[in-house]
């Protein structure tokens, strides 16, 4: 049963992000992308990563994309997306692409065909990475908070206009 | 995938069980799977960079790439049962919404400049 | 005594070093006393050490410091003082005092004075170098010390290309013959493993008469001689010479430089005897040097460059002495040779002060009353050089033309021919010069005037040793004690074994000695008849003259052979390197700088400022990143 919920999940996932890549206008490209990102959750709860799949939901689809969103809305990008490459630089990328996904999948070949585990890992729950986060990893949680300080003081800075001083 | 949900909690709430008991239940996929989806998503975001001009879009598919990524460790950390993984994802989050805030801002002020969002207008360290 | 023989050289380089590096800020009393009196000096302590030695001592021998770690012995920087070297210092010291003080006031109005003192004592360092050096090395670097001075001393008045090219003439030709000393010492150490003189003579008695790897270094040494002692065919550059000032052709040319070549020969004299081959060439060489020297110098016409022919001319008699074996009559030579030779270069160099640089005789004449001294005093050396009895040059020259009779009837005569020859050439000198009317210009008739005393008293000093000098070595058919030979006698021990001596009756060395006078005196005779009897006066350059005296007269064209022979060939070649140069070796060196500069402007290219581009360029980079990965 596991196999449906998979291959449907990332059937979704696959399908939302060529969309992503095919729609006209930037906003398609936006909720195409929430869809996917929409669909990754669901694969991490698969995985029993409860904490990472709430976490993925508020910070991705509820902040990340809403920035998108505003951007987009507020200086009024959503012009046709008609603007389009050279077909050389077309055929380049996607060639480049595929030989990629070659090289990917010749290096992480064979990896681990151990047998399938019972999903009753419990490191995924909240209380676990809890533990283990506040306690070994208390060092990178709060250079964490300094590094989005640092980014917020940088982005008002760049957006500052020059004129007023 | 409605009627998925509904057949589901119809044979949940016939069987009794809670949702924990639902999620256990479930086998994991070999990680060969894994890999192969999340590099899937991964090149799908290397074309996406690499054939659009409209930046937004552009940052849209450096974030589908990031998140492959973050599946794919959050897959490995399960596997091997090392929460590393998934407390190293949290980090990746966490440098994902500090980078699109910066990013976005560095949009905003170039399209102060050139009032377009094209990246092919963006050529002035040509030489 | 040992620190007499290291003061000897080092009291003339210290004040070389004091004069030469304090440029011009010494007064020109400090440096005339310093220099003069530095020399003067080492001739006091080289009469200490001359009759140190005489009194019978072993010779002295003094090792400065071990200088070469060669294998397992070591060359030394040492000196050694023994009968020849004591002998060839005075000489050094004496007659270069002399013309120190004698340049004192020559020099006086020139504004390279310093310099010139400082030259001077270095030539002297250099020289008593030569000359104390008790092995091959030493003397080598002697050899080239002189050889240096020499250039810098020609070249004196630098800002005249002419000069420096003489002078570049000399130290090229002087280099020619250092080429043929190098190897010849080369193969010295070859054979014997050896510098040092000592070890080599006593050596060299045990090796057979003839042997050719000696023949062959003998020869190589000769050609050294050659290049410094201007024999055939390297002795035009002692002409050219000429163009440094006079006491400078005083002391290099007539006194000592020129006799380096004698006194190597000399010292070597245990080798040159087992090669007695070599010993022909060296007198074959000397007497046709001499021969065409004198015929040169019969029509030349600039007081300076007859001097400087009869210099080669009575250095080719020197030759002729050594090749027939008489050491010691080479070595009297060379010392009576001293004597009037720089005599007559500082005599002529008093004229040519007085008539304010005039060279050419035939603008001279009638100076007898207006510089009496010089007057006698060159009187006196032109005798001396002619071979007249009782004067110095008389008995040297007759010396060798005793040991050349012995051996090589054909050198003999042609010799007393050169003595004529010699004879005629400086009367006809002496009379162009001083006798009939005054033939120059008015102005400078108004300017004649004596030479100052520190020019004169110099000039009569060297006057009294040319009439004197002879003294030191009459023959025994005069009653004499042959005192020189009899000094010389331990150095030439082995030399005098292998010669033999005294075949000659006293009859027949008397009627020898009478056919050269009288030749002399038949040259002289028909020297006054043609220029004070007959008033003859040689023609001005334009004249064209007959083909004979044409040739003599431009020196049998020996400068304009070597140039087209040896000068085009080689500037020939010189320009043919300098295409090369230019055209492929900097081309290539350029080109790196090029070829840099070009791919930079095709690298350039990859900048092209498109965001998308460089994205693909990173994203085929990983891919290729990790497709080498895998490969490796």
């Amino acid at each position: 049963m596991e196999k449906y919920i998979f291959f449907g999940l990332s059937g979704l996932a696959i399908f939302a992000a060529i969309m992503v890549l095919v729609s006209r206008k930037p906003i398609h490209s936006l909720l195409y992308l929430i869809l996917c990102f929409f669909a990754i959750a669901g694969h991490y709860l698969m995985l029993n990563a409860q904490f990472l799949a709430v976490v993925h939901i508020i910070v991705y689809a509820g902040a990340i994309m809403v920035l998108f969103l505003f951007t987009l809305m507020l200086l009024n990008l959503n012009i046709n997306a008609e603007l389009t490459k050279s077909r050389i630089a077309q055929i380049v990328a996607v060639t480049s692409g595929g030989l990629l996904l070659l090289t990917l999948v010749a290096v992480l070949r064979g990896f681990g065909t151990e047998a399938q585990l019972q999903s009753t890992s419990q490191i995924g729950i909240a209380r676990n990475i809890g533990q283990v986060l506040f306690s070994q990893y208390m060092f990178p949680f709060e250079a964490a908070s300094l590094l989005f300080l640092t980014a917020m003081v940088g982005a008002v800075m760049m957006v500052k206009s020059e004129k007023e001083k | 995938m409605r009627r998925a949900q509904i057949f589901l909690s119809f044979l949940i709430l016939t069987k009794k069980k809670n949702m924990n008991e639902v999620v256990n239940s479930l086998k994991l996929m070999p990680i060969n799977y894994y890999i192969a989806f999340c590099s899937i998503l991964f090149v799908i975001g290397v074309i996406g960079v690499l054939i659009k001009r409209n930046a937004i879009v552009i940052f849209m598919s450096i974030e589908l790439m990031l998140n492959s990524i973050n599946l794919l460790l959050a897959a490995f950390s399960v596997y091997h049962n090392n929460p590393a993984g998934q407390i190293l994802v949290i980090f990746i989050m966490v440098v994902a919404a500090a980078e699109v805030a910066a990013g976005l801002a560095i949009l905003v002020a170039t399209f102060r400049n050139t009032h377009s969002i094209d990246v092919n207008l963006l050529n002035q360290l040509k030489g | 005594m040992k620190t007499f023989v290291a003061l000897v050289p080092f009291l003339p380089l210290i004040s070389f070093l004091i004069i030469g590096l304090s440029f011009k800020r010494l007064p020109k009393i400090i440096t005339s006393l310093l220099a003069c009196g530095t020399v003067l000096v080492s001739f006091i302590l080289s009469i200490v050490l001359f009759f140190f030695i005489k009194e019978g001592h072993a010779p002295i021998k003094v090792n400065l410091f071990d200088w070469l770690p060669v294998y397992n012995s070591t060359i030394g920087f040492s000196f050694v003082v023994d009968q020849l070297s004591s002998l060839m210092l005075l000489v050094v010291t004496g007659v270069g005092f002399l013309i120190h003080v004698y340049s004192v006031s020559y020099m006086h109005d020139d504004e390279g004075y310093n310099r010139f003192f400082a030259y001077m004592n270095l030539f002297v360092f250099s020289m008593l170098v030569l000359v104390l050096g008790s092995n091959y090395l030493m003397m080598f670097i002697g050899w080239e010390g002189v050889g240096l001075c020499s250039y810098l001393l020609i070249g004196f008045w630098f800002k005249n290309q002419d000069y420096n090219n003489a002078a570049k003439k000399a130290f090229v030709m002087n280099r020619i013959g250092d080429l043929g000393f190098l190897l010849g010492m080369f193969a010295i150490y070859i054979v014997f493993k050896t510098f040092d003189f000592d070890e080599i003579f006593g050596r060299a008695a045990g090796i057979k008469i003839g042997t050719p790897i000696i023949t062959l270094i003998t020869l190589l040494l000769f050609v050294g001689a050659i290049g410094k002692s201007a024999q055939i065919p390297l002795f035009t550059w002692l002409p050219d010479a000429m163009a440094g000032p006079t006491p400078v052709s005083a002391l290099i040319h007539a006194a000592t430089m020129v006799t380096a070549g004698v006194y190597m020969v000399a010292r070597s004299h245990a080798l040159y005897i087992i090669a007695p081959l070599t010993l022909n060439i060296i007198a074959i060489v000397g007497i046709a040097t001499a021969l065409l020297a004198a015929t040169i110098a019969m029509y030349q016409n600039d007081i300076k460059k007859v001097l400087a022919y009869s210099t080669i001319s009575q250095l080719g008699y020197m030759f002729v002495g050594l090749g027939m074996g008489a050491f010691t009559g080479a070595m009297f030579h060379l010392t009576t040779h001293a004597f009037f030779k720089a005599l007559l270069f500082l005599a002529a160099g008093s004229v040519i002060h007085a008539l304010g640089g005039e060279q050419d005789i035939r603008k001279m004449g009638g100076l007898k009353k207006a510089l009496p001294v010089t007057w006698i005093v060159f009187l006196m050396g032109t005798i001396a050089i002619s071979g007249i009895p009782p004067f110095s040059g008389f008995f040297s020259k007759d010396e060798i033309l005793l040991y050349a009779f012995e051996k090589n009837k054909v050198i003999w005569a042609l010799g007393v021919l050169g003595s004529m020859m010699t004879a005629f050439y400086m009367f006809r000198l002496f009379y162009l010069t001083f006798s009939g009317s005054f033939r120059g210009t008015s102005e400078q008739q108004h300017h004649l005037h004596e030479s100052p005393k520190i020019m004169t008293i110099p000039l009569i000093i060297l006057a009294i040793l040319s009439v004197v000098g002879g003294l030191i070595n009459i023959p025994a058919i005069f009653g004499g004690t042959s005192s020189l030979q009899s000094f010389l006698a331990p150095i030439f021990t082995v030399a005098h074994k292998e010669v033999v001596k005294e075949v000659i009756s006293h009859a027949t060395e008397l009627i020898l000695m009478l056919v050269a006078v009288i030749g002399a005196i038949a040259a002289i005779a028909f020297a006054w008849y043609k220029f004070v009897k007959t008033h003859v006066v040689p023609e001005p350059d334009e004249v064209k003259r007959p083909v004979l005296s044409n040739l003599l007269y431009r020196k049998y064209y020996i400068d304009e052979i070597y140039q087209t022979i040896i000068e085009k060939p080689v500037l020939c070649m010189s320009s043919l390197f300098h295409k090369l140069d230019v055209l492929i070796i900097d081309r290539m060196v350029n080109g790196f700088g090029t070829v840099t500069v070009w791919m930079g402007c095709k690298a350039r290219l990859m900048q092209t400022g498109n965001l998308g581009f460089y994205l693909v360029a990173m994203v085929v980079s990983i891919i290729a990143f990790l497709v080498f990965g895998l490969m490796i």
